[in-house]
This record gives structure tokens, sequence and C-alpha cells, in this order.
């Protein structure tokens, strides 16, 4: 039988990948627009939704960034809210291991999974520095090393009390020393599903030995083959199969008549997600440093990037260019050879939707994904709220029910379960 | 007179079933609001999950949870309770709870003893921090204009800059202006927590200790209509919350039937108990600047 392919829905976020600008574009804090997406993905027999979690409105400019979806709902709240109206669909969404405690955090994760019948997962991340801690009682305090040190006490100390059965706990580690009666009883799940992000030696250290299911972020073919070997080859020292945990890049896609058609439509959402204005800020998300005397549709900067990574111009964003005067270099170079404007280029080097074309290439795209190991799965990541994954759910899950490699209805009780784990 | 009428849901269930069933037949009954018990360490269910789990499954009772302030962070409370009033479209309500034992700072391990009247100052500064934080976006924040590729309009958004003895807080909220502006803040009225609705011991001259502007309600547990009825002839009360009834279908019944209760047609929490209209203090600021 060939390996049967995980799929979820993640709710479009605050990136400038969602469009709002698209008449067809919906709320992103109406929670009608968060039942209609979640229903799509159990019509579409997903195996759970995915959504972020805000700390602190992003800043660029030491501004409130506008340009972007700006304003979320709290993530726990809208999960367990999605319980009444879902059924089967899993429920998941990042909590952050610094802004968060353990007993109340795990409570809240064993009521979800109470109250949704063994349907909750926890996307485990851990953010360092005092941008965040402003909206916090307890401040900025995580040193960067730190920070899989706590996301590992952390999930440890959430085991534990998960494993106490609603009763006595005493805990102490070098993170937390707590005690007390725990007071939920065991959930369906036992323990929720655990799913992190981090790419790094220790985040995939860490996933081999806690998580589920890492939310990779490789999506080229060769590249994802090389990550998914990398980590499942941890799992041995710490006794767990190959199956334990789940290799799930979160990807976009766009679906067209034709293959010609898809890659018209690509481009243009792509000009959608990539305004002048939008083009000139994410400019500056490598550059680090104001560029807005500059115009969008005109040559790249020729000064270099500033190198200043305790003071970056955009905060509440993950780092993502550990070397910037390499891409800034290569930024330039491209846009030279090809006569491109700042945005013309922005658009070719970010936010390339992964999978274009008909659903039937679509279908097998993804497939061949799954049968060469370069993945588990999918988190589809659609441009708009909430009606992004209707044609995918109409179009592409038939055709891969056809292969024989996507469910045609949910056989698991519960979300692990229905992910093949134990 | 007539009352409005409250229900003290206190069980401990994880039953996802037994919440909405509940929920449902006071929202079928016209009941003002359910109030959901919690304490950290206790048997049972996160308070603010209950209320956002019947949230889109009830369309006109008010949905209240206890949180506690001493343990928690005011931004998730904030934030928890904004998206519990968009869920449930202008019904959410927080009954502010206190939490003097020292078992439950154990369970989370920061802190050591603290005394009762730092808990209460520390309370009220939790829930000042949790009112800035729902009007840090004024109503129109949002403004989706194509052509400046503008999202919001970010000085319609406002840091609230709070410091207070014991915490910070920067701001703005992660989520936009909700429904009623500002949802129903409840407390015990011994817990001396300023709030919109203070639930009372049914004793008068409680009653008459609280300070005017606020609503009142007496809490009954296990009341009959008689007794009902009694307490709807007292100056200043606006209400009763009342708990383990054999059967509050046939107590509405009669309460109705006497005149005492009446549901009403209100759409929002706030207007159902009276309240004004909340307005956005940072709003009001900028039109006086």
């Amino acid at each position: 039988m060939p390996k049967q392919i995980i799929l979820a829905a993640h709710f479009p976020g605050v990136n400038n990948t969602t469009v709002w600008s698209d008449p067809r574009a919906g709320s992103q804090i109406d929670f009608d627009s968060f039942e209609y997406l979640a229903k799509t993905a159990e019509r579409g027999l997903f195996d759970f939704f995915f959504l972020a979690e805000g700390l602190r409105l992003r800043e660029q400019r030491g501004l409130i960034h506008d340009l972007d979806v700006v304003g979320r709902p709290d993530t726990l709240t809208v999960l367990t809210a999605l319980a009444a109206v879902t059924t089967h669909l899993g429920l998941a969404g990042t909590l952050n291991a610094t802004w968060h405690e353990p007993y109340e955090l795990a409570r809240q994760l064993a009521t979800l999974d109470h109250l949704s019948n063994g349907r909750a997962a926890w996307n485990v991340v851990t953010s360092p520095g005092a941008f965040f801690g402003e909206n916090f009682r307890r401040g900025g305090f995580l040193d960067h090393a730190d920070r899989y040190v706590r996301a590992a006490e952390f999930i440890r100390t959430a085991r534990a009390l998960w494993d106490t059965d609603g009763g006595d706990f005493a805990i102490r580690n070098s993170q937390f020393d707590i005690k007390g009666r725990f007071g939920v009883p065991r959930s369906p799940q036992g323990h929720p599903v655990i799913l992190q992000a981090g790419d790094s030696d220790a985040g995939r250290e860490l996933a081999a030995q806690h998580s589920d299911a890492i939310f990779s972020r490789h999506h080229q073919i060769d590249d994802a083959r090389i990550f998914y070997r990398d980590v499942k080859d941890r799992l041995a020292k710490y006794s767990r199969a190959e199956n334990d945990l789940k290799i799930i890049p979160g990807v976009s896609y766009v679906l067209g008549d034709s293959d010609a058609d898809a890659q018209e439509k690509a481009h243009h959402i792509r000009r959608q997600q990539v305004s002048p204005q939008t083009a000139i800020l994410l400019l500056e998300q490598l550059w680090n440093t104001d560029l807005s005397g500059y115009d969008a549709e005109g040559p790249l900067p020729a000064i270099d990037p500033v190198l200043d990574e305790d003071d970056t111009i955009i905060k509440g964003r993950a780092g993502m260019y550990p070397d910037r005067i390499k891409t800034a270099n290569e930024w330039r170079a491209r846009a030279e050879a090809k006569n491109l404007s700042i945005r013309d280029l922005i658009i070719e080097v970010t936010g390339r939707q992964n999978f274009i074309g008909t659903a039937d290439r679509v279908a097998e795209q993804l497939n061949e994904y799954v049968q060469t190991d370069a993945c588990d799965g999918f988190i589809l990541v659609s441009h708009l709220t909430p009606a992004g994954l209707d044609d995918f759910v109409d179009q592409v899950v038939p055709l891969l029910q056809e292969r024989g490699v996507f469910r045609t209805e949910y056989s698991g009780a519960t979300l692990r379960q229905n992910l093949g784990l134990s | 007179m007539t009352l409005r009428l409250a229900v003290a849901l206190t069980g401990g269930s994880f039953d996802s079933r037994h919440w909405i069933d509940q929920v449902r037949q006071a929202d079928d009954l016209g009941l003002d609001l359910a109030t959901f018990d919690d304490a950290f360490g206790r048997h049972g269910p996160d308070a603010v999950q209950v209320a956002a789990l019947v949230a889109p499954v009830t369309r006109h009772v008010g949905l209240v949870p206890v949180a506690t302030t001493t343990h928690t962070e005011p931004f998730h409370l904030s934030t928890a309770l904004a998206t519990l009033d968009h869920i449930s479209k202008g019904r959410a309500g927080w009954q502010v709870r206190v939490s003097t034992d020292p078992a439950e700072a154990d369970l989370l391990g920061r802190r050591g003893v603290v005394k009762p009247a730092e808990l209460i100052a520390e309370a009220n500064d939790a829930v000042e921090v949790v009112r800035r934080l729902w009007d840090s976006w004024e109503d129109d924040a949002i403004i989706k204009d194509v052509a400046t590729g503008r999202f919001i309009d970010r000085s319609k958004l406002h840091y609230i800059d709070f410091v207070g003895e014991h915490f910070a807080v920067k701001g703005p909220s992660i989520v936009p202006r909700s429904p009623q502006g500002q949802p129903v803040v409840a407390a015990l009225a011994a817990d001396e927590v300023d709030a919109d609705l203070l639930f009372v011991e049914p004793d008068p001259d409680a009653v008459r200790r609280i300070e005017p502007g606020r609503k009142v309600f007496v809490d009954l547990p296990g009341a009959s209509a008689d007794q009902i009825q009694t307490w709807s002839e007292i100056s200043g009360v606006d209400g009763v919350r009342v708990s383990e009834v054999p059967d509050i279908s046939d107590l509405v019944v009669e309460l109705q039937r006497r005149g005492l209760f009446q549901p009403s047609a209100q759409k929002t929490l706030r207007a159902r108990l009276g309240l004004p209209v909340a307005v956005n203090r940072y709003a009001r600021e900028a039109s006086v600047a």
C-alpha cells in the first residue's frame, strides 16, 4: 500500500502572502471565517486545522506594520470554539513556550483534547528577547541559547502533568519548580499531538526527541528529501521508529484549467502579494535599514545591508537571512542579469507558490513528494481568507483519493490515530 | 419589577455534550447570562474554553467565565476574552477571580505568598490592563485601503503603556476591538474588584453597600420562586444568579407567570444588563485633542 498523505489547513496569517486586497477576501477576525475554513477542511477529510499565535503586533522602522493583515484572535479560544462545530478535524495551534506556563497551558491543551474528543495539537515555539516581553508581566528574560532548553523542559513538564491523570505532581528542573494537583483526568489522546517548527540543529534534535510532527520549511524536493532523511535518522537514538515523527512542510499552491492558466494566476497572485510598498518593506527586512526613499519600480540599492542582528528593522518576526551580504549580492546579480526592478525581484525571490498547475498535475506532484520521502504530507497555506481551499478540496482531494493515497473517510477516533501515530 | 436572570454553572465535567446541553437550555429559556466557575487546581476544565465551546452553538445568553488574575498574564486574558466576544457576537463577560491560596501559587511556581490587600490591588491593575487592551484598537482601525496598500490606519491603534507596581504592559492588543468593545467585567462584591456587575451574597446590607452605577445580582443557590420574588422587591437589586436548581425550566416558567422575568430581546450582554455602549477611551482622547 502506498504511503497515505497527511493534509492540514493553515488559516491565512499576517504575512504578505495573505491577499486582503482581493474583493473575495473575507474577515481575518470574524468567527465565521474560521468556521468556514475548518468545515471546508473537514469536508475534504483533512487531518487538522492550523492556527498561529500573535503575541505582539509587528513593527518595522519602529512603527506598527500596516501593509499586511493585522490583528488576529486568541489561538486556544478559537480552536475550542471550532470543537463545537466540527467532528473529526484535528485542532492545532501555535502556543509559545516562553510566554505561557506549563501548568496553565497543559491544563488548557488537555481541556481542548477533552472538549474535542481527542483532536488537540500543539505547535511548540519559543521566542527570546524583550520585544514580546513588553506585553507580559514576566517581561523579556530568555537568552537565545536557552530557547531549546526551555522548550524541551516545557514539553517534558507538560507530558508529566498529562500523565498524572489529574492527580498530584511535584516537578523540578532547570526551568520550572511546581507542585500540586493537576485536576484534569487523562484526555482522549493521553498527550495532545506535538508539532515543532525549529530548523536549526538543536531544533531538529528537539523534534526527534519530543515531537510527533515537524512543520517544516523545506519545499524544494531535493532539499526536502535531505531534511527528511536527516531528521528521521535522528530518531533511533531516542528509540523511536520512523513513523513516530511526521514531516509536514507548509506549502502554497495555485490551480488552473491548464498549466499555462495556473502560471498566469500564480503571477497575478504574486503581484497582489507584493504591492510596491510591500516590496520596499520586504527589501528592508534583508537590508535591515530604512529604504523608504527607494522607488519600488527602480533598481536595487547599491549600499550593503546593515549587520546588527540585535537591533533588526523588523520586530516580531523570526529572522530569515543568516548571511545578509551574500543574499544581497545574489539579489543584485539576479536583478541586473534579468533587468528587474525592486518589486519584480521581490516577486521572484519571495512568496513563489510551491505547486502550480492543473489539479491533476498538483495531485501528481504532491504524491511524488510523499512517495519519494520528501515529506509525509502538507500544511496548505492559501492566500485567501476563508475560501482559499475550496478549489483544492473540490478538485485535488478526489484525485488523491483515486490514486489510493488519501482517505475516503475518517477512520481514527482521534487526531493521533488519523495521523498514524501511536 | 422584573429581574435579570443568571445561572451559575459550577460542574467539573469534561464532556462537551454536557456543557452544550446546559447552556443551550439557558439560551432557550432566555436567561441573560451563564457564569462558568473555575480555579487553578480544581477538578474541571478551563472556564474560558468552555465558554468558547458553547459560543458558536448558542445565540442569546451571555457567557461569563471565571478567570483568575493572580497567576495569569493580563495580555492572554484580554485577548482570550475579546476573542470570546467576537465568537459570541457580543455576549462575552469575565468574572474576575483573585487567588489567595498558596497551593494555587505552587502550581505555577512563580511567586511566593502575597498579602491579600496586595492581591486585590494587583487584580485591579490586571483589570485596568485588560480594559485598556480592549480599547487599544479603535472600531474603524481596519481600512483595507488598496490605493496606499494599507490594511490598518495605525493612528487608530494605541500603545497602552501601563506601568504598575507589579507589572508593565505595552500593547496594543493583537485582537481588533470586539463587538461590545468592553465585555462585561463581573466580580464577587466581597472581592473588592472594580466591576460592571457585582454578585452579592443574599444580605440586604451587602446590597446597600454597592456603589451606584454597578449592576447588582444576588447569589441565590437553590432558590425558589418565592425567595426570588422577595429579592425582586428590594431596592438596588437588578437580578439574581441561581444555581443547583432542580428544574430551571419550571422555575423560569413560574417567574414569567408571576411577571418577575421577561427574556430580553437585546443582542449584546451589555445591552441586556442595561449597561451603556462602551466608549473607547483612546478614541475619546483623540476627539478631544
